[in-house]
């Protein structure tokens, strides 16, 4: 038997293998060892499980029910919660409350989403060139969006649908610029402050130039808190989309969407008043989850404790 | 610092002048002839042309803008296309109902916003604090147009103790300071407390536990300073951040009433703001909107100004 | 005789700082005003003065990270700028590189080691297998075992290695010149000793030019050949190391010299105190500058600014006291050089 693996000579094995995982660890890079703190942290889990399990059933919802979203039956209206064959009720036209729950977070889910992502990439362009280019590029573009800064966020946003109109892509368009402003001024500022640090100089000084120093220098350092900044705004751009919806500025019946679900079970609010306010639970359970992820995703980004 | 009193006002009139320049843009955002409302449809082109001279279409925008701006500095925002009542009579009746939801609700969440959050701080860490936190992630979570109708279903619908709808029974002109007319207040202030007071005690946990936890604090300590004054010491410096950040919300509390005023029927800007928007009432859509925003324009300097007050490290930058 | 390493002439940088509502300066921080100096190949140039005195500045200056108002830059006689007929910033950068003093703040958090190494080489062109080459071996010349550092980032490494790493980040680009700007400033004792004798190596095994830039008087000393005294955005003094030390003729580098604690209980001197902070650059007294923290100071100080006066061969010193028929009542000869300064001066 080998010698080596007496008492003595494990332990030296045990300390190759820990200084080894060290230095797996040293070199796993960044963006894996938030990864690694993310994955531990339970509550960022179980909130990132409910909301793949919410965009797992509204992609997957063709399959999941039996029912057409848009289409009841008169016979079935207004059906309590626990009724067989309609668990969660039907709404005041007949139709599955689970189905249109389902279905409705393929709305809901993109309008929450994908403002906050297009209003990302344009205002994080808008932030960094202000923030690098300084001089007159920085306090045009922020002056622009001072202004946009002088309405409230629910006003703006409101003030732009109406105009617009009703519908899906407008309501869309509102919100992406309502969340451009805000981000392109987190953008702007992280930006400043890291163009001053001395690896920036460093970097001129190795000659680089404006867009290299951009690309390896600057996006690395600003992208990752601006991507944190962003995600806390999902959830209030959950709400607002849903509250456009409510309000009718969103998209149009018979379309499944919570917003425009709960303002039509509104009528009913007297008859079955929990069936009635099943699509704001749902808008509810995504915002909070996506609250806390955000904050396990701010936690798990401070490496440096 | 009177030189930045007088930069910070200087700087109000290009903001003010851009967001009333927004507003008006609004009905160009708007497909479609803004006066579809009032020309019917069948209208020969004569009585399209003479309608479009008598609201002023026809003139360059920028004329327009220039002759709407006059106007509205002067109090005149126009008249409404669906009542053919000038539209600031509407909307300083509503103001008022708005003011006073509002307020209620500030009063509500922020009294209990700095409670939690104090009450975190000092606790940070501990089960007090993790309770705090969670109520205040639950507060601006929640849509609070959906709290609205939970509100109904248990207050109104269950136990029928509070109306669900209106401002006063028999309309809002009844509204006065007794409990008959006090109640239809609850329930709408109560649901608009809940986002400021999420925000404020996230706001006043951070503030208060930073300070609570900064070298000069505990000199005081160690000084042997009594909590009592050092509670004081704490809340002066939290104070200037607290401030703002309260500003802040009580202009959201304003601009964004819409949803809660629409769920529970309260006669204030937001519904207003909602009956224009489905009446393509444009004159009153932007009456509406630019009170509003001249008004955050207008708590925003205020909040500026009792911070540089407060907070002499402002002033400098 | 050859040119100098590098040459400097006249260097100046105004800051507006604030302007007024038409647009015009209001407050203008004259944060290096005419500051010439040069090195010889192979030798290290100390500049020292106290924080705020400009010699950041000028060192930011002379990269080009700032660009100067006025002034020239001589590099072996060649002048450099970003004006048409001369030679181009650009190469200038690549001659000369710079050693900053926050040895966090100057490396990509983002970035491993060998990617900071490689970044300037990859720029000038460079293969990639060539600059990781290069990276592997500037470590190894740094004292740091490339094995182990190369896949690190800057949060794993300790102030002095992260300084290290700096300089074998300067060292990448093939410098003629190094620009050290409080390099080892922030660093432990023990450590700074490590890292100055480590730049005493480089110096030699690389032929470099140091520009040793600091605070810290006694550093300077034993690093420099020749110093620099820096005041309030001007030079007020310039000259071979020992000279300065020994025998300085600036009544502020007096007062710099004597305000560093002895080493020996024996040879402590009376203090000449430097009353106050340094008066604010923006607006910078007239006449000489030092004039109103001077105990010799007269009426002549507040009215005319000195020129610098040779006063032994290679030292330079900007003070009436040193200029024939300046007006002022003293000579540099009334005042004995060996002792610090008359009774009535100390406080």
């Amino acid at each position: 038997m080998d010698q080596s693996l007496g008492p003595q000579g494990l332990q030296s094995r045990v300390e190759e293998y820990a200084e080894q995982a060290r230095d797996i660890a040293r070199s796993r890079g960044y963006w894996a060892t938030v990864l690694h703190r993310l994955l531990r942290d339970p509550v960022s889990m179980a909130c990132a499980l409910v909301l793949l399990t919410l965009i797992l059933l509204a992609v997957l919802a063709p399959w999941l029910t039996p029912y057409n979203p848009s289409q009841g039956s008169m016979l079935n209206r207004l059906a309590g919660i626990g009724t067989p064959g309609h668990w969660l009720g039907t709404d005041g036209q007949g139709r599955d409350m689970l189905t249109r729950l389902m279905y409705g977070g393929r709305y809901s889910l993109v309008m929450g989403i994908m403002p906050v992502l297009i209003a990302f990439f344009i205002g994080t362009a808008m932030g960094v060139t202000a923030g690098f280019v300084g001089g007159w590029a920085n306090s045009l573009i922020m002056r622009t969006t001072d202004v946009f800064f002088a309405f409230p966020a629910v006003l703006l946003a409101i003030a732009i649908s109406g105009a617009l109109g009703a519908g899906f892509v407008n309501a869309m368009v509102s919100l992406t610029l309502v969340f451009i402003p805000p981000i392109a001024r987190v953008a702007e500022g992280v930006t400043t402050a890291v163009r001053h640090l001395d690896f920036v100089e460093a970097a001129r000084a190795s000659g680089a130039g404006a867009l290299t120093i951009i690309r390896v220098h600057i996006l690395g350092n600003v992208l990752g808190p601006v991507f944190i900044y962003a995600t806390s705004l999902v959830s209030v751009c959950m709400i607002l989309a849903a509250g456009l919806s409510f309000l009718g500025l969103g998209v149009r019946p018979p379309a499944a969407e919570w917003g425009l679900m709960l303002n039509t079970l509104r009528q009913s609010l007297y008859v079955q008043p929990w069936v009635s306010v099943l699509p704001g639970a749902m808008i509810f359970l995504t915002s909070l989850c996506f609250n806390l992820l955000s904050d396990g995703l701010r936690s798990a980004m401070d490496i440096k404790r | 610092m009177l030189s930045f009193v007088f930069r910070r006002l200087l700087y109000v009139i290009p903001i003010a002048l851009a967001v009333a320049a927004v507003c008006f843009s609004l009905v160009h955002l708007a497909p479609g002839d803004p006066l579809t409302a009032v020309i019917p449809p069948d209208a020969p082109q004569e009585v399209v042309a003479a309608i479009t001279r008598a609201y002023g279409m026809d003139r360059p925008l920028v004329v327009q803008f220039g002759s709407w701006l006059g106007r509205a500095v002067q109090g005149d925002l126009g008249v409404s296309v669906a009542t053919g009542r000038p539209v600031l009579i509407d909307i300083q009746r509503a103001l008022g109902n708005t003011l006073l939801l509002a307020s209620a609700a500030a009063v509500l969440g922020f009294g209990i916003g700095i409670l939690l959050g104090v009450v975190a701080a000092v606790h940070i860490g501990g089960p007090i604090d993790r309770v705090a936190t969670a109520i205040a992630i639950t507060g601006v979570s929640i849509p609070h147009y959906w709290l609205g109708l939970l509100l109904v279903v248990v207050f109104s619908v269950y136990l029928d103790w509070l109306p669900s709808m209106g401002a006063a029974s028999g309309g809002s002109a009844n509204w006065g300071w007794n409990w008959d007319s006090l109640r239809y207040l609850v329930l709408p202030a109560v649901t608009m407390s809940f986002i400021p007071m999420g925000i404020v005690t996230r706001t006043v946990r951070a503030a208060v536990a930073e300070i609570l936890h900064s070298e000069f604090v505990m000199a005081l300590r160690a000084k042997g300073m009594g909590s009592a004054r050092i509670a004081l010491h704490v809340g002066k410096n939290a104070a200037p951040t607290i401030m703002a950040v309260m500003g802040l919300q009580f202009g959201y509390l304003l601009g964004g009433s819409i949803l809660v005023e629409t769920v529970f029927s309260w006669p204030g800007t937001g519904y207003l703001l909602n009956t224009a928007i489905f009446q393509r009432d444009i004159p009153l859509l932007q009456g509406v909107i630019l009170v509003l925003a001249m008004f955050f324009v207008g708590l925003n300097l205020l909040v500026d100004l009792l911070q540089s007050f407060a907070d002499p490290r402002i002033r400098r930058g | 005789m050859l040119p100098p390493a590098l040459e400097v002439l006249d260097l100046k940088k105004h800051f507006v700082t604030r302007k007024t509502l038409l647009g015009k300066p209001d407050r203008v921080v004259r944060a290096v005003d005419g500051v010439s100096f040069h090195v010889a190949r192979g030798q290290t140039l100390g500049v020292v003065g106290e924080s705020g005195c400009g010699k950041s500045t000028t060192a930011r200056l002379l990269m080009h990270l700032i660009e100067p108002d006025a002034g020239r830059i001589r590099l072996h006689g060649r002048e450099y700028g970003n004006v048409g007929g001369l030679k181009p910033v650009s190469e200038l950068r690549q001659r000369m590189q710079m050693v900053f003093q926050d040895s966090y703040a100057s490396l990509n958090p983002r970035l491993t080691i060998e990617d900071s190494i490689a970044f300037g080489p990859r720029i000038q062109g460079q293969s990639r297998s060539e600059s990781r080459q290069l990276a592997r071996d500037l470590l190894d010349q740094v004292g740091l075992n490339p094995d182990s550092f190369i896949r690190r980032y800057p949060h794993e490494l300790s102030g002095g290695q992260r300084q290290r790493v700096n300089i074998a980040r300067a060292l990448a680009m093939k410098p003629e010149i190094m620009v050290l700007d409080e390099a080892v400033s922030a660093l432990d004792k023990s450590v700074q000793a490590q890292v100055l004798n480590l730049l005493s190596d480089l110096k030699r095994d690389f032929e470099l030019t140091y520009l040793f830039i600091s605070h810290d008087l006694n550093v300077v000393q034993y690093i420099s050949d020749h110093v620099v005294v820096m005041y309030l955005g001007q030079v007020v003094e310039f000259g071979p190391v020992a000279q300065i030390y020994e025998q300085p003729a600036h009544p502020y580098t007096r007062a710099l010299l004597d305000a560093v604690p002895a080493q020996t209980p024996n040879s402590r001197k009376a203090h000449t105190v430097l009353e106050g902070d340094p008066p604010n650059p923006i607006d910078p007294p007239a006449g000489c500058r030092f004039h109103p923290r001077c105990p010799f100071a007269e009426p002549i100080c507040a009215e005319r600014e000195p020129v610098p006066v040779r006063v032994r061969p290679e030292q330079e010193s900007a003070c009436h006291m040193v200029a024939p028929q300046s007006g002022h009542s003293r000579h540099l000869t009334m005042i004995p050089l060996t002792s610090t300064l008359p009774e009535e001066a100390v406080a």
